[in-house]
Parts: structure tokens; C-alpha cells; sequence
């Protein structure tokens, strides 16, 4: 694949997919009609042009909001709904500054010919950057609105303020659908606006801040919406695609006739093989009619046996680049280590998979050489180009709709699955609905990366004087201590993955912070003292003190630990992505199981939004996290997985959902950050410290083994 | 091919389809019923739960052949008109879904339960539900929503 995609495929500070779809095309060889209506187009910095409406409608990318005049108001942007929550946070956002309520709205998200190119939805970055824009796009409509009325009553505009989405005078109304039907303004518009329109403060907040109930909620308890994997067009077929029987393996040869007399269309394109047929069964059957055919040629693959040691031995150490390996040292780290009290210790994890319920799904579409792909993605625009690189298209013949999907957490950020199913839409002359199977979404799928660490560190005292720490392709995230020590070293060697790997929910601070937090507590018992007070007495940073204390309060952290035979107590941090998380766990460590008795997680994302979805997303994120420590490991041997599918793969269930409570900190001062990652990273390390306290035994790797003692 | 007829959300619908295939499919696909969903196909995330004959099952391991002439009710087929269920609207107010994809699964499992069980401890509304994966890790708020519904109806028969 070319270079700029992978480049495209990164985010800053992170480890993300190298390598996008592998397919090499050989393809033998309208205009959208918008739904958006007649009215106003304005955009984040205020500027406005009047949209006649229909298929003429231009919505350009910087386009946010649009006044209809019959009185309707979409919000536009290009993120996406996974289940965390944008969609009804983007829309208190833009309620609060136009000053109408949220039901007088409706937030159009991802659909490349419509919306505004906001980036991936990952990151955490709807919160920090989308959220601002969607604001600033509302207080100068609102802004215009004053203006437009005061100017047409002859009247001062501070003397107006609009309430209900309306600038109400003596009995006068001037609403944003008379401000849509305001076609001179057309002209005049870009003085109208000044720059920089105060937005609302934090403290008068009336719908932001507030726990809104999910928007479309409706929709998906009655099952009335519709998932990627859920869309449907005339003349529609069901699509399946051959994968090989091992990883690496490329295929020879294959017949395709035995599925074309099953009734199905069967196509090949270079290592492409898939078949289309009326119903998702005929498909299935004339795949498995073709894949006896099959003849592969397959490779020497790694086993997960030994996964860290051949990460090391796998390490690449050129330099360069967010992807390359890297060193970061202040002060004289050497020199201190020799001189202070030392303590090394090495730590690894594996493969974890995202596993959302809902497995990737596109449904294309062909008018011609236009194409329309409706499918669950994070990176609506990436894939678009992914689509358009694939089929030799234009950027404006490829159109990628995303309708709310049924989760992602970092795993849904590539196209393979809307180019499969554009591939075989163009063979079959019809639209066709891909889904993957769990199975293939287990195995082809891309992981969460393995990773192992080394740390090192000197301590005189209470105080770390030196810190060591290397850690081999996690990803960057996190890796750089947040405690205040005085000669650090940090170094990141990325290594060769025997699997595909890419973003995941936290990503590289999962692991990073694990590492570190399991040291800092093996630090505390080598200095002899308490692990909270041993966080306390090496951190500078106000917020996480803040957060430890917190959660150590709500647990009762000073009385609730020794606890007898096999129950202990365990305490992490850390900070990621504008956010920080503490958690306080017990468990009981019984045979060779771990039971968590009670987790208490403290958070602080800076201003809370919405705090019912905040909540939600923390519990969740917490919960997610438990999985990947107690449970969540793939296995691989020979090419395959050994435990693809969910009756292998022990995912947390209501069941094994341990009494949890969640403090909130809220800080009205400091601009908010996203909250749907950053709790994850403290789970695995406050576990691992709770078995240590329960067993005596220092758990290094995950997920989590423990015998009771 | 043979030609079954099931009774769907009080409709009697009829189709053509080889008797192995799975219901999970035949609803989806010649009924455009899409509110049940795949998550695995083999009986391990209850996703694509329906009623049958009021006992909710795994369409994903039900071929249709096995419900020729029986009773199927499916999300679609709970709310009457625009009025949703005390347990629809209990997942809607405790905030019981976030991504939603197991939601389905989930209200048709929970309608089950308070119907044979209108005031379920949690316990035992823990072991109907725990079959049914939610990747979003949303089991707290899935636990309080069928909580509130049971209350609700409480207090309504009082
Ligand atoms: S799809 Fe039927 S149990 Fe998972
Ligand atoms: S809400 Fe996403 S799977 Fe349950």
C-alpha cells in the first residue's frame, strides 16, 4: 500500500495501524442528492451562505450547522456514534450555545458528501476538538440571529438575547427559520459575525453539564435502527469472502465454478476470492464449494509461546518518524542509578482482540463508476480514500456513509471490509451486503499490539531518583512517567508483529501504565512504604494527587487493606489524553482465579459534559478492562488462532461485574477532555497490586495468573 | 427448498428457504426484520435472541424448519404502536444501551424473565442475562434498567 496511507493511518503519540488493506485490484475493466433543505449554511469560524436546498444543496467541509427554513437545525460533523456517546454530547453542545432546546435539533454524522472531515473518531478527540467547533459554529449563528433582529427592529443588539431559539422584542419574534429565510444576508453576512463570539461559561451551563437521555435510544430499543450490517437496498445480495487458512498463506489456485452452479456470483481478483449471492446461506454454501478447490501456499509463523522474548529479539532500532524507535533521557540517569538503592523488574502482555459485538459490515452500492459504501468505520474520510486508492476513483465518485455502529474501541478504523464488499457490489452488478463472520473478525481483524517492558529504577528514601524504563511496541502512548523524577530515561523500540496489529481503546497507555504501576508498586515495597503514600510523595502533578486521594477516600484505602489470607487490596493511576484516572481494587484469590470484590475508580476529564454518559463510558471502559486483565489473551500456533471465537475467548459478562463506584471530579476551570479511554489503563495494575497484596505474588504479565497462597 | 410459514409479531409471513437455514437469517434477510442481530452465530453472545412460543432462544441456532407453524416474537414485536413496553422504557430512561447492538438481544431475554418472574432478585436476574455478551461493558446499566422496570410494574400493580 502506498506510504502516505500508512502515514494517514497514525495518529500523533500513537501506535496505530500500519498496514491497511492488502488488495491489489487488477479490475478487468450523481450528484448526491443532499437531504439537507433550503436555509443557511454557516461555519465553525461564522461565515454563512444561504443553501438553496435539493439536490443543489453545496455543503462544503467546513460547513457546521445548517438553519432550515422550515425551521429545522442540523448540526454536521464527521464523527462518528460508536455507543460512547458523541452524537448526544455534539448536540448539548450546539443546544447550549443557539439557546434552543435539544429536541429542536438533529446532528448529522460521517457521511463524506455531507459532513465536514473531523479526522478518525479516536484519540479521544471528539471532546477536545470537535465539541469546541460544534460551539463555536452555534454562538455565531446565535450571534447573527441577535444581530439580524436588532438590525430589522432598529435596536441596539445588546439589548437582545435569544431564548427558545428565538430573539423575542414587544411582541415582536425573529427565530432562526425567519433568519434562514433571510436571503440578503447572503451578501452581507461575513461582517455580520465578529470573531471569537463568547461562548457559554462552564458555571451557566443549561444543557451541557447535564445527564441528556442518549439520542436515538428510541430507535434501538424498539430495533428500529439500522447498523451497517442492518442496511439493505433494492435487489440487494449477500456477500462472503475466502480467507486463508493461515496467516501468510497465499493462495495458487482456486476453481470458482462449483459456486457459480450453486446460483452465486463468484469473482477473483488477485488474492481476492468472494462470492454474492440472494441470501447469506447461498453465499456461505457456494464459498464452501469454492474453498475445497483451494490450493495454498502457506509459511513458517510464529507462535504466542514466547511472545516477549521474540518482540526483543524482533525490535527494530532505526530511529524516525512517530513510528519509529526513540530515546528520551534528561539528567544523569547512570550516575544516579549507581548511586541509589535499585530495583529492575520486566513485564509483558499479549495480543488482545476488540471484539466489537457488531463484526465490520459495509453494504456498496454502484451507480456506475460512482460508489457508496455504507459501513462501520472510525475514519469515514481514510476510508473513502482507502476506497477511491482500491478502484481507481476519484475522491467525489466514492461516498462513505457511516450509520451508528455497533462498537468500535480503536478496532474499526480500516476500509477492508467496505472495499470487499465494493469489490464484489462490482461484480455482481448489484449493491451487496458484507458481514464479517466472528470468526473472521476475530482472526483478521487487526490486534491490540503484544508488548514487553523493561524498568529500572534507583530510590533513596521515599523519592525515585532515577527512572529506566523501555518498552518494546506497546505504542508511545503514556509511556513517559507522569511522577516527578529528576533523571529519566525513556526508550521505545517498535518490533516486527507477527500480527496485524493497530489501535485499540487506550492503546500503548494500557500497557505502559500496567508496567509502570505494577514498578511503582514493587518501588514502594523496596522503599517501605505504603503504595498510595509512595504515588503521593513522588508526584508534582496537583490533578493526579488529586484523583489518587479521591479514590483512595471512597475505598477507605488506609483501613481496607490486609485482609487476611488471599483478599487484598491494590491502588494505580496514571494520566492520558487530557485525563486522569485512579482505581482502588480488592480481590480474593482463590484455586487459580482472581474475583474482584469492589473497585473504586476516581476520574477527571476537566469539565464534565454529560455525566450520566460520562459515567457509562468510565463503567464500561473499567469493565472492558477487566477482560483484557483476567482474561483476554490470543493464541496462535502454525498461522492460526487457537482461541478465535467467544466460547474460547472469555470476555467479562454480567456475572464476573464486580460492585464498582465511580467518582466524578469535576473541573468547571479546565477545558474538557474525552473520557472513553483513559480509565482503561489504571484496571490490570491496581489488579496486579491487589494480588500481591492478597498472595505475596508479583504478577508481571497479563493476563493475570495467580494461585491462592 | 420447502415453503414455512412462522407467525411473526402476530403476522403469519411465509417463505421459500432450505429447512437448515437459521432464522437469524430469515429474519433479516426475507423479512427485514434487522432488529435481531449476529454476534457470533454459535450461541455464545445471545445477540439474535427471540421469543419462541415465548421461550426466548438463539436464532442464530434455530433453523427454520424448527418453527414451521410456531410463534415468533422479536423486538420489532414488543411495543404496541408508539408505546413502548415498561422494559423498553426503562432501557431508554436507566440509559441501558450504548452502542445498542445487544440491546435487542437483551430486552427480548429481560421480557422473558419479568414475564415468568415479574419481581426477579438479582441474582436471578443476573443468571437469565449473563448469557448475553455486551461488548460495550455496559452491565450496570443494563442491570438497572431491567431493576427499574421490575419496580415500575411493581408499582403500577400495587
Ligand atoms: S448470534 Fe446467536 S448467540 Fe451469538
Ligand atoms: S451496548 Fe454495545 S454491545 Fe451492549
Amino acid at each position: 500500500m502506498p506510504e502516505r496511507f500508512r502515514e494517514d493511518l497514525c495518529e500523533p503519540d500513537r501506535k496505530e495501524l500500519a498496514e491497511g488493506p492488502a488488495y491489489r485490484f487488477e479490475l478487468d475493466r450523481r450528484e448526491w442528492i443532499s437531504s439537507i433543505g433550503a436555509g443557511l449554511l454557516v461555519t465553525a469560524a461564522g461565515k454563512v451562505v444561504f443553501s438553496p436546498g435539493g439536490a443543489s444543496a453545496q455543503v462544503r467541509s467546513s460547513h457546521r450547522l445548517h438553519l432550515g427554513e422550515d425551521g429545522s437545525i442540523t448540526v454536521l460533523t464527521g464523527k462518528v456514534e460508536f455507543g460512547q456517546g458523541s452524537r448526544t454530547e455534539i448536540l448539548q453542545a450546539a443546544a447550549e450555545e443557539l439557546r434552543v432546546s435539544p429536541d429542536a435539533l438533529r446532528v448529522m454524522l460521517a457521511d463524506t458528501a455531507e459532513t465536514p472531515n473531523d479526522g478518525s473518531t479516536a484519540g479521544s478527540r471528539t471532546t477536545p476538538s470537535t465539541i469546541p467547533v460544534v460551539r463555536r459554529a452555534s454562538a455565531s449563528a446565535r450571534e447573527l440571529l441577535v444581530r439580524t433582529a436588532a438590525e430589522a427592529w432598529n435596536l441596539d443588539a445588546s439589548e437582545l438575547r435569544v431564548e427558545a431559539g428565538a430573539v423575542v422584542r414587544a411582541g415582536n419574534r425573529f427565530s432562526y427559520a425567519d433568519l434562514a429565510r433571510t436571503k440578503r444576508l447572503e451578501t452581507t453576512i461575513d461582517d455580520n459575525v465578529p470573531r471569537g463570539v463568547p461562548l457559554r461559561e462552564v458555571r451557566n451551563w443549561r444543557v451541557l453539564g447535564q445527564t441528556l437521555p442518549k439520542v436515538g435510544a428510541r430507535e434501538i430499543v424498539t430495533g428500529a435502527h439500522r447498523y451497517p450490517s442492518d442496511i439493505a437496498r433494492p435487489d440487494m445480495l449477500y456477500g462472503t469472502v475466502l480467507r486463508p487458512p493461515a496467516y501468510g498463506a497465499q493462495l495458487e489456485s482456486v476453481d470458482l465454478t462449483p459456486g457459480r452452479e450453486l446460483g452465486a456470483v463468484a469473482v477473483r481478483d488477485g488474492e481476492f476470492v468472494g462470492c454474492a449471492a440472494r441470501t447469506s446461506y447461498e453465499a456461505r454454501k457456494a464459498l464452501k464449494a469454492i474453498s475445497e478447490t483451494a490450493r495454498w501456499r502457506t509459511t513458517a509463523h510464529p507462535s504466542s509461546e514466547g511472545l516477549g522474548a521474540y518482540l526483543k529479539r524482533h525490535a527494530q532500532s532505526s530511529a524516525g518518524g512517530r513510528r519509529g524507535a526513540r530515546r528520551r533521557e534528561s539528567g544523569d540517569v547512570d550516575g544516579a542509578l549507581a548511586a541509589a538503592k535499585t530495583l529492575e523488574a520486566s513485564y509483558e502482555m499479549p495480543y488482545v482482540q476488540h471484539a466489537p459485538l457488531e463484526p465490520r459490515a459495509a453494504v456498496a452500492e454502484w451507480d456506475k463508476d460512482r460508489l457508496t459504501v455504507w459501513t462501520g468505520t472510525q475514519r469515514p474520510f481514510g476510508v473513502r480514500e482507502q476506497l477511491a486508492e482500491a478502484f481507481r476513483l476519484s475522491a467525489d465518485q466514492a461516498r462513505v456513509v457511516v450509520p451508528d455502529t455497533g462498537g468500535g474501541f480503536g478496532g474499526k478504523h480500516t476500509g477492508e471490509v467496505a472495499i470487499e464488499a465494493a469489490r464484489l457490489a462490482r461484480a455482481a452488478g448489484k449493491p451487496v451486503s458484507l458481514r464479517w463472520t466472528r470468526a473472521e473478525e476475530f482472526a483478521w481483524a487487526y490486534f491490540r499490539p503484544a508488548a514487553a517492558f523493561e524498568a529500572r529504577a534507583g530510590i533513596s528514601g521515599e523519592k525515585i531518583v532515577a527512572w529506566d524504563f523501555t518498552a518494546y511496541n506497546p505504542g508511545t502512548a503514556a509511556i513517559e512517567t507522569p511522577y516527578a523524577v529528576p533523571n529519566v530515561r525513556t526508550q521505545y523500540f517498535p518490533c516486527d508483529s507477527p500480527l496485524r496489529e493497530g489501535s485499540y481503546r487506550g492503546i500503548g497507555a494500557t500497557g505502559n501504565n500496567f508496567a509502570r504501576e505494577v514498578f511503582m508498586d514493587e518501588l514502594a515495597g523496596t522503599a517501605g512504604v505504603d503504595p498510595l503514600e509512595f504515588r503521593l510523595a513522588n508526584l508534582d502533578d496537583e490533578r493526579l494527587a488529586a484523583v489518587l486521594r479521591a479514590a483512595a477516600d471512597r475505598f477507605a484505602w488506609s483501613t481496607g487493606k490486609s485482609l487476611g489470607r488471599n483478599r487484598g487490596s491494590g491502588i494505580a493511576a496514571g494520566f492520558e489524553k487530557g485525563s486522569y484516572i485512579a482505581i482502588c481494587a480488592r480481590v480474593r484469590v482463590e484455586g487459580g482465579s482472581v474475583e474482584v470484590e469492589r473497585l473504586v475508580s476516581a476520574f477527571d476529564c476537566g469539565a464534565i459534559l454529560n455525566p450520566g454518559n460520562l459515567r457509562a463510558q468510565i463503567e464500561g471502559c473499567v469493565i472492558q478492562g477487566l477482560g483484557a486483565a483476567l482474561s483476554e489473551e490470543i493464541r496462535f500456533a502454525g498461522g492460526k488462532l487457537l482461541n478465535g471465537s467467544f466460547a474460547q475467548y472469555p470476555l467479562p459478562r454480567l456475572r464476573g461485574t464486580p460492585p464498582m463506584e465511580t467518582v466524578l471530579l469535576n473541573r468547571p476551570d479546565v477545558q474538557p477532555a474525552g473520557a472513553g479511554e483513559t480509565p482503561i489503563i489504571a484496571v490490570a495494575p491496581a489488579l496486579a497490586n491487589a494480588v500481591f497484596d492478597a498472595t505475596g505474588q508479583r504478577v508481571r504479565s497479563l493476563p493475570l495468573r495467580a494461585r491462592a497462597a | 427448498m420447502a415453503r414455512f410459514t412462522v407467525h411473526i409479531n402476530r403476522n403469519e409471513l411465509s417463505t421459500e428457504s432450505p429447512p437448515d437455514r437459521p432464522l437469524l437469517d430469515v429474519l433479516r434477510e426475507d423479512f427485514g426484520l434487522t432488529g435481531t442481530k449476529y454476534g457470533c452465530g454459535e450461541g455464545q453472545c445471545r445477540a439474535c435472541t427471540v421469543l419462541i412460543d415465548d421461550q426466548p432462544r438463539a436464532s442464530c441456532l434455530t433453523p427454520i424448519s424448527s418453527v414451521e407453524g410456531m410463534s415468533v416474537t422479536t423486538i420489532e414485536g414488543l411495543a404496541s404502536g408508539d408505546q413502548l413496553t415498561t422494559l423498553q422504557q426503562a432501557f431508554v430512561d436507566a440509559d441501558g444501551a450504548q452502542c445498542g447492538y445487544c440491546t435487542a438481544g437483551m430486552i427480548v431475554e429481560a421480557t422473558a424473565l419479568l414475564k415468568r418472574n415479574p419481581q426477579p432478585s438479582r441474582a436471578e436476574i443476573v443468571d437469565a442475562m449473563n448469557p448475553h455478551l455486551c461488548r460495550c461493558c455496559g452491565y450496570r446499566n443494563i442491570l438497572a434498567s431491567v431493576e427499574l422496570a421490575a419496580r415500575r410494574s411493581e408499582a403500577s400493580d400495587a
